[in-house]
């Protein structure tokens, strides 16, 4: 892939220039127990991409790496290195389990410039990448591995080297290709989870609902809830449902999008006689239940891995924009039998509750009027329950993540953040950048707001002002300091 | 069958009387409900005893011939008699009047009265086979006037008391009701109706009996109630009771028809405004509750038995006795005897034993009887004294042997959320009337009542709910399923939710370690703000740490807990954001220095003692003119600590214009 880059960066042309975004160079996962002997080194590698790469070369890389990470050990016990900066690219370490190494070499950003005698020159951008947003997204690809795979130490036990590398092989070899890396920012970095805006008659409606679900579907364990690709509702804990989070909104959900918008797949089913008509389906799981020969087979999903390490099938089930996700204990074995009647008894109440909070929504936008299109461009995140709203990012697609603002403001609220994070204190960055904008951050206990404001000729004061402005107005119903 | 299985039951103490014989005739009055025991005819003494009389009248009469029928008038004011059928006796029990008797003969010519009725204490109403005639007694005088009558031909009559309405039985097939109202010296004629009678083959000649035709109050509605031994439609066979509704305007309306499914004798009472049909054959009751939903035709609705059929609870007679021994074992008392007689609305009779009795429904076995739980709800939420019994139902439906499902749970929790609202509202609208000042309107404002069908929150916290979330075998995620739904039906019905409730989900989530779940109720303000809910969130933090987040968060909305807010944030030692955060709402003028400076000198931060420090300087200098603090705020003691760390020269001067 890395060799395709260059080929696949659309880069902007301007002025002779040519762009290349970041890229992936290389991604590897170590155990340096595993070939502590010389000689024996292969034997550390448990994945590596790409793989055409000759082995010599794996092994160098690797072994660098773990000299590296020894290396700065000395410097700082606890904290051992995160990234290394180098002219061409940089590399991210990432330890999730003990002795796991995980690494991802990213090529920086390059611009391609015609020098005077027509050679290319080829500028490397050290300083564009952020530690931070890329650290991220190595650790995201840890907890999507473990969300479908279990935890690296699970593996060897059940199977030992030979499973794990398995299981790594057909798991990154195509989650790989679904990062893109050259869309990456200030969002991946808090990895949050959008809510769905309701009011509370509604949210008990959908409570109710889904303690009626599980009671009659007595073999669930946990629920969630779902509408336009925003949590309502989770059974599971906050990191498992951060990551299944993303997994739904990045993943599964966009590959059903387009079906949906054709108008197939998605038809008013009555041929179960004495039934409502209802919009339900599973987007995971038997794609025709009248077919006899129809496969139950569900996802796999492993959550609370530090403790009671429990294994699930995972249902996800959607009537219109209603989501719901109901995980099973893996032991069980789940029937055509099971699917038809989950889907005789949750289709009808899913698709009603489904035009209820569609109608109970336009509603509320109605009422509360102001809330037409925010002037605003500004991203909020809550560390204390991964709350994100960004009205800075279109709606995600599964290739890429659509921002309205440029790039290099983008960078600046990346910026901002790193600074927040070395601090305890409550703080307020506020940065004027080029072309008349303003970039406010301002952070209040464990809550962050980024706001950029495109005013011409304003100060600082008006600046200060206008931000005060919006926090009243957005977000007048939390404790968040002026 | 277990005691637990009889849902109808005599009362426990009847009203005893000298039993029916030769020489001792029994009376019982409708109106008063009381029985005269009448001894030769009154010359050995007339008993009368009335269901709540600790104390029977007795008195003596001279025989003056066979009594027909004798009455009080309302409170015990004046005695008639009849004894021919031309005349009734008058004799006053009015202290200081005379009690010589007095007789009114009826106006009607060759007419012969049927019987009479007292109205009031003073009016009274003689039906004879020619038509009605409404006089006042004037006891003072010892006559009567006649204030008025009609003509009409008539065959029967009933009374209602507690209306007030006489029906006459018209025609020659009898069926022709014609209703009077009585009211404060009047007398209305209501619309005449019709009763429907059975088709019959032409030769033989059917009319309406007597027996067969009760009045009684339902649901404040007065009902004629007929018992049609054979039903009009071929297909069904088995009586019926039909009811007819005898509005106060308007035409009467046949309403209800309630379906018995048997034939032969039967016998009518309303209890608790439940009508009440006793078989004697089967020596078996059925109930019916025309509030319950029935099948609904276009013109009336079919019922069926709330219940299956059972026996009045069987019944012991204590052995009578001049004084009752209590060593003699009781005797079983003969239940759907044919001696005995049936009154509206409750009382049954018998005379030849001498008791009178009030049939009562009990409710706690119905419980076990009715399975489906919302028609249980909806039963016996029309019921006097269901208080107790309802929410015996739904601590019964959150056990874990008798579980219910949830939708049915959520069925019961919005049935009673709907009466309680109802009562809210009426609660409500009465207040806001008060206050308008309408109190002085006519008629006069009548504050709600409030039957035992309102069930509160309080009521279902101490008696169902508490207990229940207490239960340590109940799985939690029941225990929170069922709260939420609580909740969700007293959201739905607009009804502020109590923060105890609040606080029980609260509990039940932190016994279990659901923070995530209780950190979701309130992102979406399910759990309602107050401060007791911020405190409780406060004492959190250190088992869940964002409660602190949730429980600021919840104080800043209230708008009212500013202080709180300025506690909680120097007890984390954020002087500066609680100093920000005073100011931001314009109440940095009035805070207390030293309050502050304590907290700052605590961080031991002497870049914040500084600033704090020099932020109260200058509010000395703004408020004051001098920088200085004042004896009364007590600050010496930071002056001197500033003075060492910074020296003299960092405190403000005075600025002199």
């Amino acid at each position: 892939m890395a060799a395709a880059a260059a080929g696949a960066g659309a880069g902007a042309w301007a002025a002779q220039e040519k762009q290349f975004p970041p890229a992936l160079l290389s991604f590897f996962i170590y155990n340096p127990r595993f070939g502590p002997r010389e000689g024996e080194e292969e034997n550390k590698i448990l994945f590596y991409h790409p793989n055409e790469v000759e082995k010599n070369e794996k092994i160098r890389n690797v072994g660098l790496c773990e000299a590296i990470v020894q290396f700065t050990r000395t410097f700082s016990p606890s904290k051992p290195a995160k990234s290394l900066h180098t002219q061409k690219n940089r590399q991210f370490f990432n330890e999730p389990e003990e002795n796991f190494w995980m690494v991802m070499v990213v090529r920086n950003p390059i611009i391609e410039k015609q020098s005077k005698d027509g050679k290319p020159i080829v500028e490397y951008q050290e300083e564009e990448l952020l530690d931070k947003v890329y650290s991220s997204v190595l650790q995201q690809c840890y907890s999507m591995y473990k969300l479908f795979n279990g935890t690296f130490l699970k593996a060897m036990e059940d199977g030992g080297v030979k499973l794990l590398k398995e299981r790594l092989e057909k798991f990154f070899h195509r989650y790989l290709q679904t990062l893109h890396l050259q869309s990456c920012d200030l969002l991946d970095i808090f990895g949050g989870i959008s809510f769905f805006p309701l009011d509370k008659m509604t949210y008990l409606k959908i409570q109710s609902f889904i303690n009626r679900m599980e009671e009659s579907l007595n073999i669930v364990k946990y629920t969630a809830f779902l509408y336009n690709d925003q949590l309502i509702w989770s059974g599971l804990e906050q990191d498992d449902m951060r990551i299944l989070y993303k997994y739904l909104t990045t993943s599964l959900f966009p590959r059903h999008i387009e079906p949906e918008l054709a108008g197939r797949d998605s038809p008013i089913r009555a041929e179960m006689p004495g039934n409502l008509q209802h919009y339900g389906r599973f987007l995971t799981g038997p794609l025709n239940l009248n077919d006899p020969e129809a496969k139950c087979r569900f996802p796999k999903i492993f959550v609370n891995t530090d403790d009671t390490y429990e294994e699930l099938h995972l249902i996800v089930y959607k009537a219109m924009s209603a989501a719901v996700c109901f995980m099973i204990d893996a032991s069980i074995q789940l029937t055509l039998d099971f699917c038809r009647r989950l889907d005789s008894i949750v289709g009808p109440q899913l698709t009603v509750l489904a035009s209820d909070i569609c109608e109970q929504f336009n509603i509320n936008k109605r009422i509360s009027g102001s809330e037409k299109e925010p002037q605003f461009k500004f991203i909020y995140f809550n560390h204390m329950n991964l709350a994100e709203k960004s009205t800075i990012h279109m709606r995600k697609t599964p290739s890429v993540s659509l921002t309205s603002v440029h790039p290099d403001l983008m960078k600046i609220l990346g910026d901002i953040n790193s600074d927040f994070t070395r601090a305890d204190e409550d703080e307020e960055i506020i940065v004027k950048a080029m072309s008349d904008y303003w970039v406010v951050g301002k952070k209040s206990d464990q809550r962050e707001l980024y706001v950029i404001l495109n005013q011409k000729n304003a100060n600082l004061i008006e600046v200060n002002e206008e931000v005060k402005k919006l926090c009243a107005t957005q977000f007048n119903n939390i404790f968040f300091l002026d | 069958m277990g005691e637990e299985d009889y849902y109808l039951e005599l009362c426990e103490r009847p009203v005893q009387f000298e039993k029916a014989n030769p020489v001792n005739c029994v009376f019982f009055d409708e109106a008063n409900k009381q029985v005269f025991a009448v001894r030769s005819g009154g010359a050995t003494g007339v008993v009368v005893k009335g269901p709540d009389d600790r104390n029977p009248i007795s008195f003596r009469m001279d025989d003056k011939g066979e009594v027909k029928c004798i009455k009080f008038s309302l409170e015990n004011k004046i005695l008639a008699v009849q004894r021919t059928s031309k005349t009734v006796d008058f004799c006053n029990f009015i202290p200081d009047n005379s009690q010589l008797e007095y007789t009114q003969e009826c106006k009607t010519k060759n007419a012969n009265i049927l019987g009479f009725c007292w109205t009031s204490s003073t009016e009274i109403v003689f039906i004879t086979d020619q038509g009605i005639e409404f006089y006042q007694v004037l006891p003072e005088k010892r006559s009567l006037k006649l204030l008025k009558s009609h003509n009409i031909n008539v065959n029967w009559y009933m009374y209602c008391p507690e209306s007030a309405v006489i029906l006459l039985s018209t025609t020659v097939l009898e069926n022709v009701l014609q209703p009077f109202y009585f009211r404060a010296g009047t007398m209305s004629k209501l619309p005449k109706f019709e009763i429907e009678l059975p088709a019959a083959p032409k030769s033989t000649k059917l009319s309406l009996s007597e027996r067969d035709i009760a009045m009684a109050t339902i649901y404040g509605q007065l009902y004629v109630l007929f018992l049609r031994h054979h039903s009009r439609t071929s297909n069904s066979t088995g009586a019926e009771v039909v009811l007819y509704h005898l509005p106060r305007e308007g035409a009467c309306k046949k309403m209800h028809i309630l379906k018995l499914n048997r034939t032969g004798k039967f016998a009518l009472n309303v209890v608790d405004n439940l009508v009440v049909v006793h078989h004697q054959d089967t020596e078996t009751s059925v109930i019916f509750d025309i509030k319950l939903r029935g099948e609904f035709d276009g013109t009336v609705t079919f019922h069926h038995p709330v219940l299956p059929a059972r026996s009045i609870q069987p019944y012991q007679i204590p052995m009578a006795g001049p004084a009752a021994v209590t060593s003699q074992s009781p005797v079983p008392c003969k239940l759907y005897s044919s001696s005995w007689i049936v009154f509206q609305p409750d009382i049954i009779i018998s005379a030849s034993q001498g008791y009178l009795w009030n049939l009562q429904v009990k409710l706690q076995p119905i419980v076990n009887l009715l399975p489906d739980k919302g028609r249980l709800m909806d039963f016996l939420l029309q019921r006097k004294e269901c208080k107790m019994v309802i929410l015996s139902v739904c601590s019964q439906m959150l056990s874990e042997s008798d579980r219910a499902t949830l939708p049915v749970i959520a069925t019961v929790f919005d049935k009673l959320n709907h009466e309680y609202k109802k009562y809210l509202d009426a609660e409500q609208s009465y207040v806001m009337a008060v206050e308008a000042g309408q109190s002085r309107s006519n008629p006069p404002l009548k504050r709600p009542t409030r039957t035992q069908a309102v069930v509160d929150q309080s009521d279902m916290y101490t008696h169902v709910l508490s207990a229940f979330a207490e239960n340590k075998e109940m799985p939690h995620k029941f225990v929170i399923a069922v709260l939420m739904e609580y909740i969700r039906s007293l959201n739905q019905f607009q009804i502020t939710v109590q923060h105890y409730l609040h606080e029980l989900v609260i509990k039940t989530l932190v016994q279990h370690n659901r923070f995530y779940m209780l950190h979701q109720f309130l992102q979406y303000h399910v759990l309602s703000d107050s401060k007791p809910l911020a405190c409780l969130l406060l004492s959190l933090e250190s088992f869940y740490p964002p409660a602190h987040q949730l429980s600021l968060d919840m104080l800043k909305r209230l708008s009212t807990a500013n202080d709180e807010i300025v506690e909680v944030l120097l007890s984390k030692h954020q002087v500066l954001a609680a100093l920000r955060f005073i100011r931001g709402i314009g109440g940095h003028d009035n805070i207390s220095a030293r309050k502050f400076l304590d907290a700052a000198k605590q961080t031991e931060d002497n870049m914040l003692f500084y600033t704090i420090f020099r932020f109260f300087e200058q509010r000395n200098q703004r408020l004051r003119g001098n920088p200085n603090f004042t004896p009364g705020e007590h600050c010496e003691e930071h002056v001197a600590f500033f003075k060492q760390v910074f020296g003299d020269q960092a405190l403000m001067r005075p600025t002199t214009f």
